[in-house]
């Protein structure tokens, strides 16, 4: 028996998906078929909790409580030779675990290796921040905090990074519509011209499918243009793709066609 | 109007030549389009190519300016952002009348590719637009007829008129 799913919005759902598809996963080893793995994995146990922990892709993932995250980080540098934060970011699960995942992707250059420490965080919660430690941590929080909304603590800067400072929203939350929401659209018009140019400047024309031979407004079709906002019958001349009015330019000479030559021979 | 023709590259004399007012404003408006650099994104190279040796912006008078205060055309090339669009419309209003824009490119033209919430669809949502360049990107020649293009334009106006200021709005 199939798994009931409401159906008060059955277009809610974009794509088709198989009724029997079972996405693919990566598959995972055991932390033991590594030694090098294996060791770091007990010095983070040593001191702390670790709720799981795997290979894959010859990456160590290991997951741990959210407030240990600045020790973690400072022992994988100082103590186990990870001394690069390659990237940190998180991923939008609020849909399904109410809450974001976190992780950092460390490296080190001795080992040859590549660790991912991850942690989940309810909605609305922050995190520490571990900008003391890595300075690439600085401007990545500021992304994480610019597209999820989630705040680091201690961070000297937390501000926007990518979007405006007076942005409304986090565009990477799998909520924000791709297009933007009301505020996103009518942005650069409320900002420069005010709100009450709303009805003069109009809605962003988003339908990129849309083409309409008659309207001037756009664009008109090349070898028939016309000026800006002229009503098209259809049945436009051609216009000869002219470089100089016909009466010539003063003090310019004027192009004649059957004078000029073709050259062919590139070493001319 | 008054015609006198004199082929002063032949004579070699005097360089004499009778005209209007009107027409000398433009012959030299229309031969000096000093552009302000304003290269967004791809669009960009394709505009720095049209400055370059091999199709040589130069012989139609048009140098790039960094400044504002000195540009005749902007020629917006590339993606126009909505956290710039405040930025172009400061720089349009600090550019001298008359100025003229040119929209290079899909994006400029209508946010092209970039369906999404941080493009403006268009600078004619913000600036006032007098040519509209399709392509993604225009080739060089494509630019530099658009340069022709808008100084047939240049020319077919009045220079004398009063200056109407143009406005999006």
């Amino acid at each position: 028996m199939r798994v009931y799913k409401p159906k008060d919005n059955v277009q809610k759902k974009a794509y088709y998906s198989d009724r029997f598809f079972i996405s693919p996963q990566v598959p995972k080893f055991d932390v033991e078929s590594d030694e090098v793995f294996a060791k770091d994995l007990e010095a983070i146990k040593a001191k702390f909790e670790v709720k799981e922990a795997y290979i894959q892709v010859e990456q160590m993932v290991v997951f741990i409580n959210p407030e240990d995250n600045f020790k973690v980080l400072e022992l994988l540098k100082n103590d186990l030779e990870y001394t690069q934060l390659s990237e940190m970011s998180a991923i939008d699960w609020l849909a399904d675990k109410q809450g974001f995942e976190i992780f950092y992707q460390m490296l080190s250059m001795n080992k040859r290796k590549r660790l991912r420490i991850k942690m989940f965080i309810k909605n609305g919660e922050a995190v520490n921040s571990v900008e003391k430690l890595f300075r690439s941590a600085d401007w990545s929080e500021r992304e994480m905090f610019d597209m999820f909304g989630i705040e680091a603590n201690n961070h000297p800067f937390m501000k926007r990074i990518l979007m405006p400072y007076d942005w409304k929203g986090h565009p990477l939350l799998k909520t924000y519509p791709l297009e933007g929401d009301e505020f996103a659209a009518w942005y650069e018009v409320d900002k420069i011209f005010g709100k009450e140019a709303r009805d003069i400047i109009g809605p962003e024309l988003r339908d990129t499918a849309k083409v309409d031979r008659y309207d001037s407004d756009r664009f008109v079709r090349l070898g028939h243009e016309v000026p800006k906002g002229t009503t098209i019958t259809g049945n436009e001349p051609k216009v000869e793709q002219n470089y100089q009015e016909e009466d010539g330019v003063f003090l310019v000479k004027k192009l004649n066609k059957k004078d000029s030559v073709i050259v062919t021979d590139p070493q001319r | 109007m008054a015609q006198h023709k004199v082929n002063y590259t032949q004579s070699g004399g005097l360089p004499v030549a009778l005209t209007s007012i009107d027409k000398i404003v433009n012959w030299g408006r229309s031969n000096s389009i000093w552009a302000l650099t304003y290269g967004l994104a791809c669009c960009g190279i394709e505009m720095m190519a049209s400055g370059a040796s091999r199709y040589d912006f130069d012989r139609f008078g048009t140098i790039f300016r960094a400044s504002p205060r000195q540009a005749d055309v902007m020629i917006v090339a590339g993606t126009l952002t909505k956290k710039h669009a405040e930025f172009i419309k400061r720089l349009y209003d600090q550019m001298t009348e008359p100025r003229w824009v040119i929209s290079m490119g899909s994006c400029a033209n209508t946010g092209g590719m970039f369906n999404t919430y941080a493009t403006v669809q268009g600078v004619d949502r913000v600036i006032p637009v007098d040519l509209y360049l399709p392509g993604c990107a225009p080739r060089p020649e494509t630019l530099q007829y658009g340069v022709m293009l808008l100084q047939q334009k240049i020319r077919a106006n009045k220079a004398s008129r009063a200056q109407v200021a143009k406005r999006l709005m």
